[in-house]
């Protein structure tokens, strides 16, 4: 049940469980059903704050200190019982700002002040490592008891190689958990709802497993309560180790770690990331300010009843620090131990979880990336890159921190106990204390007292805490922690400036936080804040009140030359003109100190273009003098290209508006036309329709009423309504023709014909009629045979009708027409002319407009002749059937005659080999 | 006895128009165009036209305007006769001054009594 394979995989099961978690939680936040909607798991996460720590070393500082552990745990339930006033205002600004780290939060409070964020970094991630470091040895401690039990654990660090040390295997498992879980996107307000699920659950395992511990050791080892107390009471020596008086250092070691956990509980990386990155609710504050001390009593319930048992019971390993595990492993139980040993691990591991991805964004963000985009070699500006040079730090920021830690660990880790490590990472993290706080409530809190007075204090706690572990631990000769460097011993580390008497980390504490909150106060008072951190302490103080701020904002120190450039870089010489349309004369060299309603106008003239965000980065940028940090540039980049693209893409669609509304008004103009073609068509069917109907339905009466009239003119009246009838049936079907031509309907059944056999026929056609009208009718065809492809029934109609019309409009005493057939280029034109009048140059189209009529002056001898009027519409027809055959038609100057000459064109037939189709 | 006008390009409807006007008693000259109506008309003034509007050349309307700008023909009964069924040219025609409209086809009874009834009143 112990070995190691069974704990390994139960480890790895625990673990593959957490990433279903925070895979699912992530899911959910994706779909926007959010599984971290909720004040309890707000108040869980909050429990990250319990890691290895307090589940293993409560019951090893209780042992050998008594009740002073607890006040590790009262620090943070006074900071939960403010929190509706001070975590609410810094969730709030976080929200506000989209800050994403507690570096990132200083930095913005001092003016976004880039070197203050990497500072911040620097030191968190110098003295958070040994945190993370205290974690590692957690695991592989609780490891080796639970494997080796009874024997005592394995853990001479230093003399094995790192491949053999198991907390190696285990920080690279973890490094790799954590990319897997914390970077698997790039997300601008760094939450990680997965995440936060994830840790969560873990708070419910750790408290499960702890208070499982706790009811067996008191009920099981003992018969309650009762029974243990008194046992211990037998036992003076016992009564002291748990008295009162056991806290180090007395009533200063009292208030001193007092003051260490609280500040600590707001200023340690990942509490900052619980507590205000991670809140998706300002909500949720009020129930977690009562629902997290309560999680807190019920992990200390049974802090004091083990160590007490620890020490009663003579336990297989003398370890404080492991008599949870120890107690029900002595009673020879097998699943309670693995259970403790899970909680353990959950607790190490969610510490290790939230601190790294913390860290990771701080590393990447305040360190990494600055230095980056600083650096013009590599180009970052351009956008696509960015993003993934992101996670890429984050991963290898990753794992070289748990590296680190496993490092410390491997150095350092022996020589100290698990809470003296803590207390060390405690004691750095309320470095930030100061800088954080004092600049949340005084608005005169300056970026160079905040630096100062953070550089100051966290050099005094390396000399009070770091560097004596260092010497501890055999790096460093420890002489200087007896008498003080160079003999001086007033530098002692553990007594600086002769202060005795008190524990190490509230001495530690003492000196650090008096040098940093004095450099802090001291330098602000006698410092000028930049107009930006003006604006920002103002954002930060008044976050509750958000509407005393705005109009103090832009008081601007930059030129209006400098803001005119900034805005027409990005919005061109036109727009910059109408924002600066009272600065006439404004050029890049004006060095006027440009106003604050400008400021503001260019702000929302770029704004319109930028989105809001960006425009205020951008001005915020110009107005500060300084490059921009890296979410910064990422929005902008992001909104400028998403604004040239968007441009780009209106530009496109109004250039294709544009085309479309002209196309759609053309073809209503089209529409139009055809709509007046098409009355005016219907108009003259009528009155050509009307003229023939008139003389019939005349004459039929006239018939009708005239029973007495002469038998001549009765015949003759029969005559003119047959004839009239017939011209009607004949405009019918021109009309018929037309219509078809016009839609495309009308069939023709092409074939290859011979247009001389062709023309000669229709000659004939005409020859008895035209004979009778006088007219002399020539024919000159100067091919033997001239194929093409055509309708031969309509072809004939053509030359049938320009034979017709050549007629009727030649000379009136000597009518002549002439066909002529001639071979022309790949084609033959049959042209018919006449010796009349002509047509005029000006007329020549209009002539195959439908019901076209050619005016002839003095008519009256063709009249006499009773040549027929024309419809108006052989010649359209003739000219959509030549067209349908792929051939022209057209009017030209008479060459023989003198008169209207009519031209057809028909492309020759393609050489043929079979026998040419016979003409009809 | 009274003298009737017929202008009309068409052949069979002035020979029509000849007819019905003979028969009804009146004397017919015939034009086949504007310009020799006009002409007709100052040969030897009739006492009623039947004026076709379209006509080659000049149009009925443009003969109808200027018999009517004349002083003599001022107060000449006209009916014009047209194919074009359109109540604008309607308007036009008796807001040029003809006495009457006739659309084409028409009934041969109902303008032979038209022509009398302009004859009797001018009378």
């Amino acid at each position: 049940m112990r070995t190691d394979a069974i704990v390994i995989s139960v480890a790895f099961g625990y673990l593959a469980l957490l990433f279903v978690i925070a895979a699912w939680g992530d899911r959910r936040a994706e779909q926007g059903r959010s599984l971290i909607g909720s004040p309890t798991v707000y108040a869980l996460s909050i429990a990250v704050y319990c890691t290895a720590w307090t589940f293993y070393g409560s019951v090893g500082r209780a042992a050998q200190y008594g009740p002073g552990f607890l006040l590790i745990y009262l620090g943070p339930t006074l900071a939960m019982l403010m929190a509706p006033f001070m975590i609410r205002k810094m969730v709030r600004i976080a929200q506000v700002q989209r800050i994403t780290s507690i570096a990132d939060f200083i930095s913005a409070r001092y003016g976004k002040s880039q070197g203050l964020g990497a500072l911040v970094a620097l030191i968190a991630l110098i003295g958070i490592t040994p945190y993370i470091a205290l974690q590692l040895k957690a695991i592989t401690v609780s490891h080796a008891v639970l494997v080796n039990y009874p024997l005592a654990p394995e853990l001479s660090l230093a003399e094995e190689a790192f491949w053999v040390d198991k907390s190696f295997w285990v920080a690279l498992v973890l490094a790799v958990f954590i990319i897997l879980f914390g970077t698997r996107h790039l997300d601008a307000s760094e939450r990680h709802e997965g995440m936060v699920a994830a840790i969560a659950f873990e708070s419910m395992v750790k408290l499960v497993a702890f208070l499982a511990v706790g009811v067996f050791v008191v009920f099981s080892l003992f018969h309650g309560p009762g029974d243990l107390f008194t046992q211990v009471a037998a036992s003076p020596e016992l009564v002291g180790a748990l008295s009162l008086e056991a806290v180090p250092g007395g009533a200063s070691g009292w208030v001193g770690m007092l003051v260490l956990a609280f500040l600590a509980f707001l200023t340690l990386p990942r509490q900052f990331q619980v507590l205000v990155v991670e809140n998706v609710d300002e909500r949720h504050i009020t129930r977690a300010s009562w629902l997290f001390p309560l999680y807190l009593l019920a992990i200390n319930l049974f802090v004091i009843p083990i160590a007490m048992a620890g020490l009663l019971l003579p336990a297989g390993n003398p370890d404080p620090d492991s008599f949870v595990l120890t107690l029900p492993l002595s009673a020879g139980l097998d699943g309670l131990p693995l259970l403790v040993f899970i909680g353990g691990l959950s607790a190490a591991t969610g510490m290790v979880i939230v601190e790294t991805i913390a860290l990771s964004t701080m590393v990447s963000n305040q360190l990494v990336m600055p230095l980056l985009l600083r650096s013009k070699r590599l180009h970052l500006s351009s956008q696509g890159g960015l993003a993934g040079w992101l996670l890429g730090i984050r991963r290898v920021a990753i794992v070289l921190i748990l590296l680190l830690g496993y490092l410390y660990h491997a150095l350092i880790g022996d020589s100290y106990s698990l809470v003296t490590i803590g207390l060390v990472s405690f004691a750095a993290a309320c470095q930030f204390a100061p800088a954080m706080l004092i600049g949340l409530y005084w608005r005169g809190a300056t970026g160079r007292g905040a630096a100062l007075g953070l550089i100051a204090g966290t050099l005094v706690w390396a000399w009070t805490l770091l560097i004596p572990g260092f010497a501890q631990s055999g790096w460093l000769n420890d002489a200087f922690l007896e008498y003080g460097p160079w003999g001086l011993s007033w530098l002692r580390p553990y007594a600086l400036f002769g202060l005795e008497g008190w524990d190490i980390y509230s001495h530690s504490l003492l000196w650090s936080l008096m040098a940093n909150v004095g450099l802090l106060v001291g330098i602000s008072l006698f410092s000028r804040q930049s107009p930006v951190e003006k604006t920002q302490a103002a954002l930060f103080t008044e976050a509750m009140h958000p509407g005393l701020i705005e109009s103090s904002l832009w008081h601007g120190q930059t030129t209006r030359g400098e803001l005119r450039t900034l805005v027409t870089r990005y919005l061109g010489a036109g727009a910059t003109a109408r924002v600066f349309a009272d600065v006439p004369n404004a050029g890049p060299d004006d060095d006027w100190p440009a106003p604050p309603d400008l400021i503001t106008r260019a702000e929302q003239a770029l704004a319109g273009a930028l989105g809001s965000a960006s425009s205020r980065v951008l001005i915020n940028s110009l107005v500060r003098g300084e490059a921009l940090d890296l979410e910064s540039v990422l929005s902008i980049l992001d909104t400028t290209s998403e604004t040239l693209e968007m441009n780009r893409r209106l530009e496109q669609q109004s250039r294709e508006l544009a085309q479309a509304s002209e196309e759609l008004r053309a073809a209503n103009e089209r529409l139009r036309e055809l709509d007046r073609l098409k009355d005016e068509f219907v108009a003259m069917v009528s009155h050509e329709l009307r003229t023939p109907l008139t003389s019939i339905r005349a004459f039929a009466e006239i018939l009708r009423d005239g029973r007495d009239l002469p038998e001549e003119k009765r015949i003759h009246f029969l005559d003119v309504v047959v004839l009239e009838s017939q011209r009607l049936s004949r405009l019918i079907e021109e009309i018929l023709d037309l219509a078809r031509l016009e839609s495309g309907r009308l069939t023709l059944t092409p074939q290859r014909l011979d247009l001389v056999a062709l023309a000669r026929h229709s000659v004939d056609a005409v020859h008895r009629l035209q004979e009778d009208r006088g007219v002399s009718l020539e024919v000159d065809i100067e091919v033997d045979e001239a194929p093409v492809i055509g309708d031969p029934d309509r072809l004939e109609q053509v030359i049938i009708n320009l034979l017709d019309n050549a007629g009727k409009f030649a000379d009136d005493d000597a009518p002549r027409v002439r066909l002529h057939l001639t071979p022309h280029k790949q084609h033959y034109r049959l042209s018919v002319e006449d010796n009349g009048p002509g047509i005029a140059e000006e007329e020549r189209e209009r002539v195959f407009e439908k019901f076209h009529q050619i005016k002839r002056h003095g008519a009256g001898a063709g009249k006499a002749k009773g040549r027929p009027r024309g419809s108006g519409l052989g010649l359209p027809i003739s000219r959509g059937i030549v067209a349908h055959l792929g051939g022209r038609l057209w009017v030209e100057e008479a060459p023989k005659l003198k008169g209207a000459c009519l031209v057809m064109e028909l492309p020759a037939a393609p050489a043929e080999t079979a026998a040419s189709a016979s003409p009809p | 006895m009274a003298k009737v006008l017929v202008v009309d390009d068409e052949p069979n409807i002035v020979l029509s128009l000849e007819f019905l006007m003979q028969q009804a008693g009146f004397d017919v000259v015939t034009a086949d165009d504007g310009e020799s109506a006009l002409a007709r008309v100052e040969e030897s003034p009739p006492d009623l036209i039947l004026l076709d509007i379209s006509l080659p050349g000049i149009s009925g309307f443009d003969v109808l305007e200027q018999l009517r700008n004349d002083p003599n023909h001022a107060r000449l009964p006209i009916i014009m006769l047209t194919a074009h069924g359109r109540e604008v040219e309607r308007e036009k025609g008796l807001a040029l001054g003809a006495d009457d409209y006739v659309t084409k086809p028409f009934s041969t009874q109902a303008l032979v009594e038209k022509v009398k009834a302009l004859l009797v009143e001018d009378a």
